[in-house]
C-alpha cells in the first residue's frame, strides 16, 4: 500500500507535502506524547531524539544516496540502544533515570555531531534542525505508515496501555506482559521521534511531544480526550509553524513550529476554563467577594443583636464604625450588599436594611461561627478563647450537610461556649422580616 | 487437608544486593483475613510484591491453590498502597473501577454493558457510585483507597493482597473497609492484608504473620498476639544476620531453585 500510494505522493507540491508530513507528526506524537506526559517520562522523550542521531549519521554513511528506510532503521536501533544503556546504567548502579538519561542523551549526540563532522553528511543538517521543505514522496511514504502504525496500535492497546500508564503493580497483577508492553510503547515511541525529527530536528522534538500533550492534558481529565486535544494542538501548531516559516523567508521551521506550540500552550495555561490561571484567579476573587458580603452581614447581625432585634437595619456611620472603616469604604460595602440583593438602601443612602435573602445569609453565618465554636470547645476541648479565630474562616466554608452533622452531635444546641443565641434559620427570619415590615428603620 | 489458598517456600528478596526478605514459608489456608504486621523496613510490602512479581525474588516459590500464581492470576486480585499511583492522572472512579475487570478481558477485547455493571455495583458496595465521573484527583484519601478496593472487587477473586488500606484513611472508611472484608471472609476469600496498627491488628485479623525480615511467627492471632512474640518482632533487627546476608549477597555462591 505504502508503494502503491507513491505516485500520488510524488505528485504532491512541496506545500502539500510539507503539510501532510505536518499533519502525520502531529498526529503520532500527539498521541504517545500524551502517555509520555502522564507517565511523567517527558525527559525520555528528549533523551531519545538524541540518541537516535548517531543512527541517523550512520544511516547517511552506510545507505547510497538518502535511503530514508536505511537512515530509519539505524535511527530505530540507535534509540533502543538508548534505552538499553538507560535500563542497565539504572540496574546496575545507584543512579536515577534522571541521570542516566542525562548522560545517555549528551554522548550519544555527541557521538553523532562527531562522526558526521568527521565524514560531512550534506543531508544530516535536515535532521538536525528539520526542515519540512525538503521532504522526499519516499520520506512521505515512511512517515505515513508509521503514524499508520502508531494509530493502530494505540487504538487496540488503549485499555493495557491506560493500565500500564496508571499503575503498573496492577497490570502485573491482571497478567498483562508488562515488559512487552513497555517495550512496544518505547519502540512507538523511538518511531515517533525520528518521524519528527524531519519536521522539528533533534533538539526541539520535545516541542512536538511534549507541548501539545502537555496543553491538552490542561485541558481535560480523561485519558481519551487529553490524546484527541494534543493530536490537535500538534498538528495546529505543525501546520502553522510550517506556513509561517514558508512563506516568511530566513524563518527555520523548527524553532517556528516549537514557538507557536509554547504559545497556544501559554494561552491555554491563562485561558484554560478549570486548571488555567485566569478561572483560578476569577474563582478566587468571587470567593473573596463572597466571604466579604458573608461577613458584613454578620457585621450588622451582630449589632442588630445587641439590641434585640428592635431595628432591621442600620446606618451608614454604624456599619463603618462596627466594620472599623471609613465611611466610603462602608458606602461600598453597602453597594456590594445591594448589587447581591442581600439589602437595600434607605431612600437617601443613609442606612441599609437587610433582605429577606441577605437575613437568611446573615443568620447561616452567625450560626455556622457560633455552631463551630461550640463544637471547638465541647467536642474538640478547645478552650473558650482560643475558637473565635478558627470560627471566623470555618463558617465560610460549612456546608448544609456539615452543619446538619455538628447539630446532631451537638444535640440541637441553642446557645455558644460565649453564651449567645445560635440562631435557627427559620425562626430569626421569621421574627426580624415580621418586624421590619411593622416598624421600619429608626436611629 | 484441603489446598491452602497460598503457600510460599523459602521466598526470599534481595533488593540493590542488600537482602530485605528471607526464607518465608507459610501456608495460608482458605476462608481467612491474614494480617502482616511488623515494624517499618520489615519487608511488609515487600513480601507481598515478591508475591506478585512486582519486585522480583531471588529465591523461593509461591503457590496459589496449589499452582504457580501465573496460571492463577485470575483468581488474585491486589491493591497496591495508595501512594504508588499519580492521582492526578487523567481518568475517572469509574475508569478505575473498570480495570478490575480487565483481567478477564483479555488485552484487546472491548468494555461492554456487562464490565459496566460489575465496575458500578463494586463502586456501590464502597460507597463511591456517586462519585462515578469524579476525576481520581478530587477525592479525599479515604475515598481513593475506596476506589482502590471497588477495582479489587470488581476483580471478582478469590485471593486478594492489599497493601496498607487502611495507611491515612478516616475512622468511618477504616470500619467501612474492615466491614467488607469480614463479608469477603464469609463468602470464602482469603484476603491477605499488610497492617502497621498493632492494636487493630488484634481485632480484625483471623491469623496474623509476624514479619521482621524472616517469619517471626506465623499462626491462629489468640496463639501468636502474645507479649513474647512482638517483643521479637519489634524488638530491632537482627543485626549479625542481616549483615551476614548482606555481605553473602555481594558473593553469590548459592543457586536457588526458581519456580
Amino acid at each position: 500500500m505504502m508503494i502503491d500510494s507513491l505516485p500520488y505522493l510524488a505528485s504532491l507540491s512541496v506545500v502539500q507535502s510539507a503539510m501532510l508530513a505536518a499533519l502525520f507528526v502531529g498526529v503520532s506524537c500527539g498521541l504517545l506524547g500524551s502517555y509520555v506526559v502522564v507517565r511523567r517520562v517527558a525527559l525520555v522523550g528528549d533523551a531519545l531524539s538524541h540518541a537516535v542521531f548517531p543512527g541517523v549519521v550512520a544511516g547517511f554513511m552506510w545507505s547510497e544516496e538518502r535511503n530514508i528506510f536505511v537512515i530509519f532503521g539505524c535511527a530505530m536501533l540507535a534509540g533502543l540502544l538508548g534505552i538499553g544503556v538507560v535500563r542497565a546504567i539504572e540496574k546496575s548502579t545507584r543512579l536515577k533515570s534522571d541521570a542516566a538519561l542525562g548522560i545517555v542523551l549528551a554522548s550519544f549526540f555527541a557521538i553523532g555531531i562527531f562522526w558526521n563532522s568527521i565524514d560531512q553528511q550534506s543531508g544530516v543538517k535536515d535532521f538536525l534542525f528539520g526542515d519540512l521543505a525538503v521532504i522526499s514522496s519516499l520520506d512521505l511514504s515512511l512517515m505515513g505508515g508509521v503514524t499508520g502504525l502508531v494509530v493502530v496500535s494505540v487504538i487496540a492497546l488503549i485499555r493495557p496501555f491506560q493500565v500500564l500508564s496508571f499503575d503498573e503493580g496492577f497490570a502485573l497483577g491482571l497478567g498483562y506482559p508488562v515488559k512487552l508492553l513497555n517495550f512496544i510503547f518505547f519502540g512507538l515511541l523511538t518511531f515517533a521521534v525520528v518521524v519528527a525529527l524531519q519536521a522539528v530536528g533533534v533538539v526541539l522534538v520535545s516541542a512536538m511531544l511534549i507541548t501539545p500533550a502537555a496543553t491538552a492534558y490542561l485541558l481535560s481529565d480523561r485519558m481519551h480526550r487529553v490524546m484527541l486535544y494534543a493530536v490537535g494542538f500538534g498538528c495546529f501548531s505543525c501546520l502553522l509553524g510550517g506556513y509561517i516559516s514558508s512563506e516568511v523567508s530566513g524563518m527555520p521551521p523548527g524553532p517556528v513550529i516549537a514557538l507557536v506550540g509554547a504559545v497556544v500552550f501559554g494561552f491555554v495555561y491563562f485561558a484554560a476554563p478549570r486548571h488555567g490561571v485566569i478561572s483560578k484567579v476569577f474563582r478566587q476573587v468571587q470567593q473573596s467577594k463572597r466571604v466579604e458580603r458573608e461577613n458584613i452581614l454578620k457585621a450588622i447581625y451582630r449589632e442588630l443583636e445587641t439590641d434585640g432585634f428592635k431595628d432591621s437595619g442600620i446606618s451608614v456611620e454604624k456599619l463603618a464604625m462596627v466594620r472599623r472603616t471609613t465611611l466610603d469604604d462602608a458606602i461600598r460595602q453597602g453597594k456590594m450588599l445591594v448589587s447581591s440583593d442581600e439589602a437595600s438602601w434607605e431612600e437617601d443612602k443613609s442606612a441599609i436594611y437587610m433582605t429577606p435573602s441577605g437575613w437568611r445569609r446573615a443568620a447561616e453565618i452567625v450560626r455556622n461561627h457560633r455552631l463551630w465554636e461550640l463544637y471547638l470547645t465541647d467536642l474538640a476541648n478547645y478552650e473558650v478563647d482560643h475558637v473565635h479565630d478558627d470560627a471566623e474562616k470555618i463558617e465560610h466554608i460549612l456546608g448544609a450537610e456539615a452543619v446538619r452533622k455538628l447539630e446532631r452531635d451537638l444535640d440541637f444546641p441553642e446557645f455558644d461556649p460565649h453564651g449567645k443565641p445560635i440562631p435557627t434559620i427559620s425562626r430569626s427570619v421569621e421574627s426580624v422580616i415580621g418586624k421590619s415590615e411593622e416598624t421600619g428603620y429608626g436611629v | 487437608m484441603s489446598i491452602p489458598a497460598l503457600e510460599t517456600h523459602d521466598l526470599t528478596v534481595t533488593y540493590h544486593k542488600r537482602p530485605v526478605l528471607y526464607g518465608v514459608d507459610v501456608a495460608i489456608p482458605e476462608g481467612n483475613l491474614v494480617g502482616i504486621i511488623g515494624p517499618n523496613g520489615a519487608g511488609k510490602s515487600t513480601f507481598i510484591k515478591s508475591i506478585m512479581g512486582v519486585v522480583p525474588s531471588s529465591g523461593g516459590w509461591v503457590k496459589v491453590y496449589g499452582k504457580p500464581l501465573k496460571e492463577m492470576l485470575h483468581r488474585v486480585g491486589y491493591v497496591p498502597q495508595r501512594e504508588s499511583v499519580d492521582w492526578d492522572f487523567p481518568v475517572t472512579v469509574m475508569d478505575v473501577a473498570l480495570m478490575g475487570t480487565y483481567g478477564k478481558l483479555g488485552l484487546f477485547r472491548r468494555v461492554g454493558k456487562k464490565e459496566r455493571i460489575i465496575a458500578s455495583e463494586a463502586l456501590d458496595k464502597v460507597g463511591m457510585l456517586p462519585y462515578a465521573n469524579r476525576q481520581i484527583g478530587n477525592l479525599s484519601g479515604g475515598q481513593q483507597q475506596r476506589v482502590f478496593l471497588a477495582r479489587a472487587l470488581a476483580q471478582d477473586s478469590d485471593l486478594y493482597f492489599m497493601d496498607e488500606p487502611f495507611a491515612g484513611v478516616d475512622a468511618a472508611t477504616e470500619r467501612a473497609i474492615i466491614e467488607l472484608l469480614q463479608e469477603m471472609r464469609e463468602k470464602g476469600k482469603t484476603v491477605i492484608v499488610v497492617h502497621h496498627d498493632l492494636q487493630s491488628a488484634q481485632q480484625y485479623f483471623d491469623m496474623l504473620i509476624l514479619l521482621n525480615m524472616r517469619v517471626v511467627a506465623f499462626g491462629k492471632t489468640e496463639d501468636i498476639f502474645t507479649p513474647d512474640l512482638l517483643h521479637k518482632t519489634y524488638g530491632g533487627k537482627l543485626t549479625v544476620l542481616s549483615e551476614m546476608a548482606e555481605k553473602a549477597a555481594q558473593f553469590p555462591v548459592s543457586n536457588h531453585d526458581d519456580r
